[in-house]
């Protein structure tokens, strides 16, 4: 039976268009991003007017005696144009940060695909290897990803943006008066230079590995014998190694210095979570689609049943993580930590608290039956919100930072979003084409096939 | 008298396929007895659907509300405390430092009402009589009991020994169950 995937045209159609509708917005929140001070000045102006403005009373009340008694607003009671400065480079960073939060979104989505799938060859798990060609077509996303992350990094290092504060010269020279004394504690970790370099370590390991596991499970479906499957065995093993400590730092580079004076140590492991929930999340719902086209055959309700209860248990885990993050800190109540939740709450309060019900309220209440685990529509409907929870996830780890209360979702947000979507379905329904649906050569198919909750 | 008969069998997987052959034929079983879990057999038997999921999550309710109410009471009402530097008194806005109690409260309760339900439900207490018929079957065999009824009883043990069990003998019908 030929189990070769074929790329529909309409889907092909479908990535096409939203690629191109992403580009438009992205490319559209670039040009009307404000250039001047002046720019600033008006857009407040006309929020204010509608209605639209979050700020207290008093910021309203400036900004319109502004208005009216000096158009260059210089002889402001709260330090001049240094708010509108602030705001012209909270609102530049906006869609850069868009970009990024969705570029890394979908990172996150092939790197902890490639690990649970690593996770399944280390641990020789029976269930799995139906859905190993499923996980190798969401990993083919990777090295796009890679380049693209590695692409924005130089652009922040090279200062064609500024979304990375500590990367601004001025903030490490003792002459400066913008000088601060943290960030140039961290200089060793946070320099341009060390911090490319570590970028480039992290994906050259990631996309070996995801190089060499795609080689050696097609090389087994050749095979007479183990030997491919027992050197993807070791490579599993020594890849996981690598991960664990690389995504933590990963972490901590990509994400968790956009608040460089701030730091939580279980960070590594709260994107981890975040990550795999959103990775499981998609082996299901591509598996569950390419089911209903009549492929997947050897797929069962079982399988969706074991990725089901890993996303409701992976939900959960990142809660866990979430609150040990938020409890300690907000227990202790020490100013240079509970400032990042004190922003979160005060400025990001729907989608900081949206975000726990959208990844654990939801998931609890609609996994926790173990028979809508095996319903797959409702597998898709919780895996939607759980997706749409995550990217908020990240949008709150990134955002408060870069553009702080100037933050909408809007052109840049959803363009950036809807952009790499396409590209991912396109990238991933194209690598699924290239080979065999069935890893036929993976010694625990048998069990696999059977394989019965 | 009614009468019920005991096949016995010294694997699982020849019982499982026994059980169903048994169905097919339309003979009753009335209990079957096993020295541990047989995965599958509940659904090979035709039993309803434990229900006990459902009284997992209501005892988890109610040991989270349980945890709220005690908490709320303990530490806000009957003696205020100040929390972590923040002497708000109210439930809400303390709530980060309940948690833990409301997770674990919540786990407990589920958890031992959950194991009780299920002793009760299978009339298990201490010093209860055993009910299985054969000592065997806390060991390594496996019993099935099937209602004679109206059958013919050599019949039916033909049939049995023919899905592979290893002895087969007739009992009496006992009231108590």
């Amino acid at each position: 039976m030929d189990t070769t995937y074929k790329l529909p045209s309409k889907l092909k159609l479908f990535a096409i268009i939203f690629m191109v509708v992403g580009a438009i917005g992205m490319i559209t929140g670039f040009l009307t991003a404000p250039k001047t001070i002046e720019d600033v000045k008006a857009i407040e102006a006309s929020h204010h007017s509608d209605g639209h403005g979050e700020e207290d009373a008093t910021a309203t009340n400036d900004a319109g005696g502004h208005d009216a008694a000096d158009a260059h607003g210089a002889a402001d009671a709260h330090g001049g144009d240094a708010h509108y400065e602030h705001v012209l480079h909270q609102m530049q960073n906006r869609p850069w940060s868009a970009l990024y939060i969705a570029s890394f979104f979908f990172f996150m989505i092939a790197l902890g695909t490639l690990a649970f799938y690593a996770i399944q060859h280390a641990s020789q798990a029976g269930w799995s290897p139906v859905l190993f060609r499923v996980m190798e077509g969401i990993t083919a996303y990777l090295p796009i990803a890679s380049i693209i992350i590695i692409v924005l990094l130089l652009l922040s290092v090279f200062h064609v943006n500024h979304i990375f504060h500590w990367m601004d010269p001025d903030l490490i020279n003792p002459e400066s008066d913008k000088y601060d004394k943290l960030i140039d504690g961290k200089k060793g970790w946070l320099n341009g230079g060390w911090f490319i370099v570590r970028a480039i370590i992290y994906l050259a390991g990631y996309n070996a590995y995801r190089y060499f596991s795609r080689k050696w499970t097609l090389n087994q479906d050749n095979a007479n014998d183990n030997r491919w499957f027992k050197k993807n065995f070791k490579l599993a093993a020594g890849f996981l190694v690598f991960f664990i400590y690389t995504e933590s730092m990963m972490s901590w580079d990509w994400i968790m210095s956009f608040d460089p004076h701030w730091f939580s140590t279980l960070f590594g492991w709260y994107v981890f979570a975040g990550m795999m929930v959103s990775a499981i999340t998609v082996i299901a719902m591509v598996t569950i689609f390419l089911k209903s086209q009549g492929y997947l055959e050897f797929v069962n309700d079982s399988h969706i049943h074991d990725l089901a209860k890993f996303m409701f248990a992976f939900s959960i885990f990142w809660t866990y993580l979430w609150f040990s993050q938020f409890m300690l800190i907000w227990y202790a109540n020490i100013p240079e930590e509970v400032t990042y939740f004190i922003t979160r709450i005060e400025d990001y309060n729907l989608p900081f608290f949206g975000m726990l019900a959208m990844n654990f309220v939801f998931p609890l209440l609609l996994l926790m039956n173990s028979d809508y685990k095996r319903v797959n529509w409702f597998v898709i409907m919780a895996g939607i919100v759980i997706l749409a929870g995550h990217y908020i996830d990240v949008f709150n780890m990134v955002m408060p930072a870069t553009v702080g209360k100037s933050w909408y979702i809007g052109l840049p947000e959803i363009g950036s979003l809807l952009f790499f979507f396409g590209l991912f379905v396109y990238v991933v329904f194209s690598a699924l084409t290239k080979a065999p649906l069935l890893a036929k050569g993976s010694p625990f198919m048998g069990e696999s096939k059977k394989f019965h909750y | 008298m009614s009468k019920v008969i005991h096949a016995i069998y010294n694997d699982d997987d020849i019982l499982m396929n026994a059980v169903k052959a048994v169905r097919k034929e339309h003979y009753h079983i009335e209990e079957v007895y096993t020295p541990f879990p047989v995965h599958g057999l509940e659904k090979a038997m035709g039993l309803e659907d434990t229900r006990i999921a459902i009284t997992a999550f209501m005892y988890g309710c109610v040991g989270l509300t349980v945890a709220i109410v005690m908490m709320n009471f303990i530490m806000i009402e009957d003696w205020p405390q100040d929390i972590g530097g923040k002497p708000s008194f109210s439930y809400i806005e303390n709530m980060p430092a309940f948690v833990p109690i409301m997770f674990e409260l919540t786990v407990f309760f589920a958890a031992h009402l959950m194991v009780i339900t299920f002793y009760m439900r299978s009339k298990l207490w201490p010093f209860k009589k055993a009910e299985n018929p054969d000592v065997r079957t806390t060991d390594d065999h496996f019993l099935m009991a099937i209602d004679a009824g109206h059958h013919d009883v050599d019949q039916v043990s033909q049939f049995l020994t023919g899905t592979g069990a290893i002895e087969i003998s007739l009992h009496d019908k006992e009231d108590d169950h």
